[in-house]
């Protein structure tokens, strides 16, 4: 059951610098949200607000609220193990367990957190996740083996299909194929265009060619002047972000003439 | 290589030399302790030396170390139970949870305690059991070596906790795994080895310690059982200590061979305990 997320003033801190402040818009849902702008503007940060891992660093703290349809995260009775299981994460860098198999990787969120299955169940789930992420032809023979044999590209699909096992509603990308090769990052591209028919997705990244080509909306987010929080500049269709911007700096941006 | 300029070739050479030669200032010293122990100690090392007990007189042959190499693993073991997993929680603490001026506190306290004298530590547990329960015993040995490892334990299983990366425990908390799972089921397995590394330092240090088992441990010349620590019990430290200031060179030949023994029991122990948690970290859920 996807949910569409709702960023209501939301703003981060690290101590007392501001990462990002009052950011508002909504992302909807079944469909894939580029989130874009120049390093340092809060972009990841934002990210890592929408399954409350922002609060994980020390010192770390938020102001403003998200909602997934019409929970706030951020309720005073909302356990953050509870959000994390609704919203999923992928990691700029590939990071499987080292130590565990393809198979015990894909199982993990589920086996960690101690919900009972039957041999079976799981079986089917590993190989269904695994055939979401694309990676099933590829390992199907091999799933007892390390998981840190698999290529670089193979290593992220893996860390997807272990997010979606867990029937998450919301996929959050942070820059998911920024540290793999152009072939492998085609093949995430392709795979967002597929899961976004079931999960809502966020992603943030650094190629606007990238967000031009799978994303459905595009937020565009800045650092106005040097030592400020970053704030967003525009939400809109990706269509419109790239060829009919209403703000000219991010006309300026996507054109490359800054950032 | 041309394009090197001589001065820069100079310097390379002078520091390699300077390197090497530091290893081998650091190497020589170790080299000579092991191989004069290996030298004084090999000749009296049999059968009868592990399996039997002193003799009655310093002046008689033969009998062997057994009561004190008994004592010794008994020792270690409890000393090791009780130490480990207090240890080890006490880092688990520092390093996913202790933010703040008591984690400060603890860690201060801690640093100060790897440096506390060992036979005060003797006497803390003497004051503080042996008085109270009117005789030497194994135990208050035990717990004494068990005090002299907590910070050792605590603090070299810290740093290793450390070295985990933290991508590897974001892995699991955006899993929605909760903290404290995320620490038994990936942190902990992860830095196992490491953990049996910090704690072999611990048992190495443990079990070389005479001081605080003087007027703990006291001493024994029988050999006690595997699960009596009520009596008093020897320990191989002890009995190397009183027959290394022997005037007779029967007693000091068997101090020799009770000090390899001593090595040779530590160095069993780091390289099974190595290889038996470098077997186990590599493992699935």
């Amino acid at each position: 059951m996807a949910v569409d997320v709702r960023l209501d003033e939301l703003s981060a801190w690290f101590g007392n610098h501001q990462a990002f402040a009052d950011i508002t818009f909504t992302v909807p849902e079944r469909h894939v949200t580029a989130i874009i702008g120049p390093s340092g503007c809060g972009k990841s940060t934002l990210l890592r607000c929408i399954n409350r891992m922002h609060e994980v660093v020390p010192r770390a703290r938020h102001g403003g609220s998200v909602y997934l349809g019409r929970e706030e995260i951020y309720g005073a009775h909302v356990d953050p193990v509870s959000v994390r299981r609704r919203v999923g994460m992928v990691f700029q860098r590939p990071n499987p367990f080292p130590t565990m198999s393809i198979y015990d990787n894909v199982a993990a969120g589920i086996k960690l957190n101690g919900v009972r299955h039957r041999k079976g169940e799981l079986d089917g789930l590993v190989e269904s996740s695994l055939q979401s992420a694309g990676l099933w032809n590829e390992v199907r023979n091999r799933l007892k083996k390390a998981a840190g044999d698999l290529s670089g590209g193979q290593q992220q699909r893996l860390c997807i299909a272990g997010a979606i096992a867990v029937e998450p509603q919301v996929l959050l990308m942070d820059a998911p194929a920024s540290a793999l090769d152009p072939q492998s990052t085609l093949r995430i591209e392709d795979l967002m265009a597929e899961l976004k028919q079931q999960y809502t997705i966020v992603i943030v990244t650094h190629n606007m060619q990238q967000a031009a080509r799978v994303a459905d909306w595009t937020a565009f987010m800045t650092v106005l002047e040097e030592g400020e929080p970053g704030r967003l500049v525009e939400f809109d269709r990706t269509e419109t972000i790239f060829t009919n911007p209403g703000n000219e700096r991010t006309q300026a941006y996507v054109t490359g003439r800054f950032g | 290589m041309s394009g090197v300029s001589g001065r820069r070739r100079v310097a390379d050479r002078v520091a390699s030399v300077w390197m090497l030669g530091s290893v081998l200032c650091a190497l020589v010293p170790l080299a000579f302790i092991l191989g004069y122990v290996a030298y004084k100690g090999a000749g009296l090392i049999s059968w009868t030396f592990l399996s039997q007990s002193e003799p009655f007189s310093f002046t008689e042959r033969g009998g062997g170390f057994w009561n004190g190499i008994k004592g010794t693993l008994k020792l270690i073991t409890v000393a090791t139970l009780v130490s480990a997993p207090v240890g080890i929680l006490a880092a688990v603490y520092l390093s996913e949870y202790g933010r703040g001026r008591f984690a400060t506190a603890v860690r201060f306290v801690t640093d100060v305690m790897t440096g506390v004298p060992s036979i005060f530590v003797g006497v803390f547990i003497y004051s503080l059991i042996v008085l109270e329960t009117g005789h030497f015993s194994a135990w208050s040995g035990a717990l004494a070596l068990a005090v002299l490892m907590l910070p050792i334990v605590t603090r070299g299983a810290e740093e290793v906790l450390k070295l985990v990366p933290r991508e590897l425990r974001e892995a699991s908390l955006a899993l929605g795994v909760p903290h404290w799972r995320t620490v038994f089921r990936i942190v902990l397995p992860t830095a196992a080895s490491g953990l049996v590394t910090a704690l072999m330092l611990a048992v190495a240090r443990a079990a070389g310690e005479t001081a605080p088992l003087l007027f703990t441990s006291f001493g024994n010349r029988f050999v006690t059982g595997w699960t009596d620590f009520n009596q008093p019990d020897s320990a191989l430290p002890l009995l190397i200590f009183r027959d290394a200031r022997s005037a007779y060179s029967t007693a000091q030949e068997r101090a020799w061979a009770g000090a390899l023994v001593l090595i040779a029991l530590v160095l069993v122990l780091t390289i099974a305990a190595r290889f038996i948690a470098t077997r186990r970290s590599v493992r699935t859920v």
